[in-house]
């Protein structure tokens, strides 16, 4: 055997790169304007970090004109999925550095602590979504959650903000240990960490090699189930949701949400010969999800925990959309990423809202507390009133259309069963969202003299650009869905 | 190749991945329950190297052969270099939670419920 080994440098393609880049080097320089300014609130640092999104913004909306390639020796894909996903990221990382400004201030958390760690879990989530080399979707799902584990037990003297930090550090790292198992059946099968590779063997028809994919399957399954929060591996979401900050649950809800289902969708698409496996399992495991997710806001207290169980409930709706593509492929991506698109607006304007709760280093989230609201900061009333409208799915909502998308999907692939269930649990959600939105409009009993109190810019301005968005991508359905989905 | 059978290997990273699962869900101190979890990543590890070392699927060149052992080898080492990222948050986490109450047992962390 030749000793030496056969290696070329890979080329570089950095129109694929440059995005991920422009974030990752924000954050790098969000964290040196902390170490020359140290202040505990540095304005300059929102500044940043907003410039920086923008500018990945607008790198990625002109990568969307480029064709579907592959560079760093296959290891980074352009190709329109992985573009709408990583808009989707820096459009929620942006939406929260917007609203996270005077929660911190009302929680004391220095803003040097949270931007840079924000900028960079959104870099996890963009790198791990325009991949399909496993590798890579681990590293990406690890940079996005070690960032998110940081974050969760940011607020330190809270005990509450401390268990979430460890229930979620401890379970992430539990489940990455059955994501890296699998991938490495996979491996073994394939003899490569690139997804392409897997359809070909397992045509080969080598009875070993299959038996090693299904179960590296199974295993990776089941790590990513965590973290896309599926039932029965959902339990740590309420806990955390409710425990973390309200800036970092908006991010856990939106972006690790739309990373997560990013790298199952990538997986899912390179198993697809072996839909025999995977459509039945998890189709239950989505009825469940739906079901329990649904059946247990019911009863919840808190607003951040009732926003956790909506969260593993529209984690059922997505992976309907996932099934429906994997038992026929000419459905696309759109609605799934369509679906992301209006839950990200909805849920990250929802957490906006809750996040004017924290008041002097203190933060009270239970139903009752959100009464007088509409009293306090009316606009931010009538934005959560549009949210759970939008959550609900009444028309003419995004998240009517989504669900509507889904559904119609659903059918169109012969899962009738399942968009069955998606319309039943729409209807039960109805119970808690009206909850919610009814708690706000509810006028406080003890007459308190927070009237006052003025909105942060910051929230107003998301909470708008949120419940216009909920409407606009209903209004503006079609141009954008061939954007979406152009090839 | 010196005897040692594929299966050997194989079964030997099931027999660490699996303690360490089981002792994921029975010990009650955190950082116990983080040792479990670097088993499984250990566990991980040696299956990434058996399979490197032992090559199954078939190749079309030398070249893929060897791209093939490498991308094993490399897997290795950036599981490593993530536990080890994790390790340093996590005991930062675990450090915070003592200072704030002298105690770090899972059993007892119960202020969120439903």
């Amino acid at each position: 055997m030749d000793k030496a080994f056969h290696f070329a440098v890979p080329s570089l393609d950095w129109t694929a790169l440059l995005p991920v880049s422009i974030v990752a080097i924000t954050g790098i320089i969000a964290l040196i304007v902390e170490m020359l300014r140290p202040k505990h609130n540095n304005n300059l640092i929102v500044g940043v970090s907003v410039v920086g999104l923008v500018l990945a913004a607008a790198s990625l909306i002109y990568g969307m004109t480029q064709p579907t390639f592959a560079t760093a020796a296959d290891m980074a894909v352009r190709d329109s999925f992985g573009t709408t996903m990583q808009l989707l990221l820096v459009m929620a990382s942006a939406l929260t550095v917007l609203f996270s400004e005077a929660y911190l201030r009302a929680k004391r958390i220095p803003f040097g602590e949270f931007y840079p760690l924000l900028l960079w879990s959104t870099v996890g989530g963009m790198i791990m979504s325009s991949t399909t080399n496993l590798l890579v979707i681990f590293l990406g799902l690890e940079i996005l959650s070690i960032s998110l584990y940081v974050m969760a037990g940011m607020s330190r003297r809270e005990e509450k903000s401390e268990e979430s930090a460890i229930k979620y550090f401890l379970l992430g790292a539990f489940a990455s240990g059955f994501l890296l198992y699998g991938i490495s059946f996979v491996y073994g099968a394939t003899g490569s960490l690139d997804l392409n590779f897997v359809s070909a063997i397992y045509q080969s028809h080598d009875q070993t090699a299959r038996t090693m994919l299904v179960f590296g399957l199974a295993l990776m399954l089941i790590g990513l189930g965590f973290k896309t929060s599926l039932v029965p591996f959902h339990q740590w979401t309420p806990d955390v949701y409710q425990g973390a900050p309200t800036n970092v649950a908006a991010f856990m809800a939106a972006g690790a949400k739309i990373g997560a289902f990013a790298a199952l969708w990538r997986v899912l698409d390179a198993f697809v010969d072996m839909g025999a496996y995977w459509i039945p399992a998890l189709s239950v495991i989505a009825t469940i999800t739906m079901f329990v997710g649904n059946f247990a806001a019911v009863v919840q207290k808190d607003v951040k925990r009732i926003l956790g169980y909506s969260s593993i409930a529209n984690a059922g709706y997505m992976m309907v959309a996932i099934l429906a593509y994997g038992k026929d492929h000419r459905l696309g991506h759109g609605t799934l990423t369509y679906f992301l698109l209006s839950y990200t607006l909805m849920t990250l304007g929802a957490f906006a809202v809750v996040s004017l709760q924290a008041r002097n280093g203190r933060e009270s989230t239970r139903l009752e507390d959100l009464n007088g609201m509409w009293r306090r900061s009316p606009l931010s009333a009538v934005a959560l009133l549009i949210f759970m409208a939008s959550l609900i799915g009444i028309p003419p909502t995004a998240g009517f259309v989504g669900k509507f998308l889904i559904f119609f999907d659903a059918a169109k692939a012969g899962l009738m069963p399942l968009a069955i269930v998606l319309a039943i649990n729409s209807i039960i959600s109805t119970y808690y969202y009206l909850a919610i939105a009814r708690a706000a409009f509810v006028t406080d009993s003890e007459q308190t003299e927070e009237l006052s109190v003025k909105t942060p810019s910051g929230v107003s301005g998301v909470c708008a650009v949120c419940a216009v968005g909920v409407f606009a991508v209903v209004l503006f359905y079609s141009p954008l869905v061939s954007f979406i989905t152009q090839k | 190749m010196n005897g040692v059978p594929l299966a050997a290997y194989i079964g030997l990273g099931m027999f660490m991945f699996t303690t360490g699962v089981v002792g994921v869900v029975i010990r009650r101190n955190p950082i116990v329950v983080f040792m479990c979890i670097e088993l499984m990543l250990n566990a991980v590890n040696l299956t990434f190297l058996t399979f490197a070392r032992y090559q199954m699927a078939t190749y079309k060149s030398q070249v893929h052969m060897e791209q093939s052992l490498m991308a094993g080898q490399m897997m290795v080492i950036f599981v490593m270099a993530v536990a080890a990222a994790e390790v340093a948050v996590g005991l930062g986490i675990i450090m915070a939670i003592y200072r704030l109450r002298d105690n770090v047992d899972i059993d007892e962390m119960n202020v969120l419920r439903g």
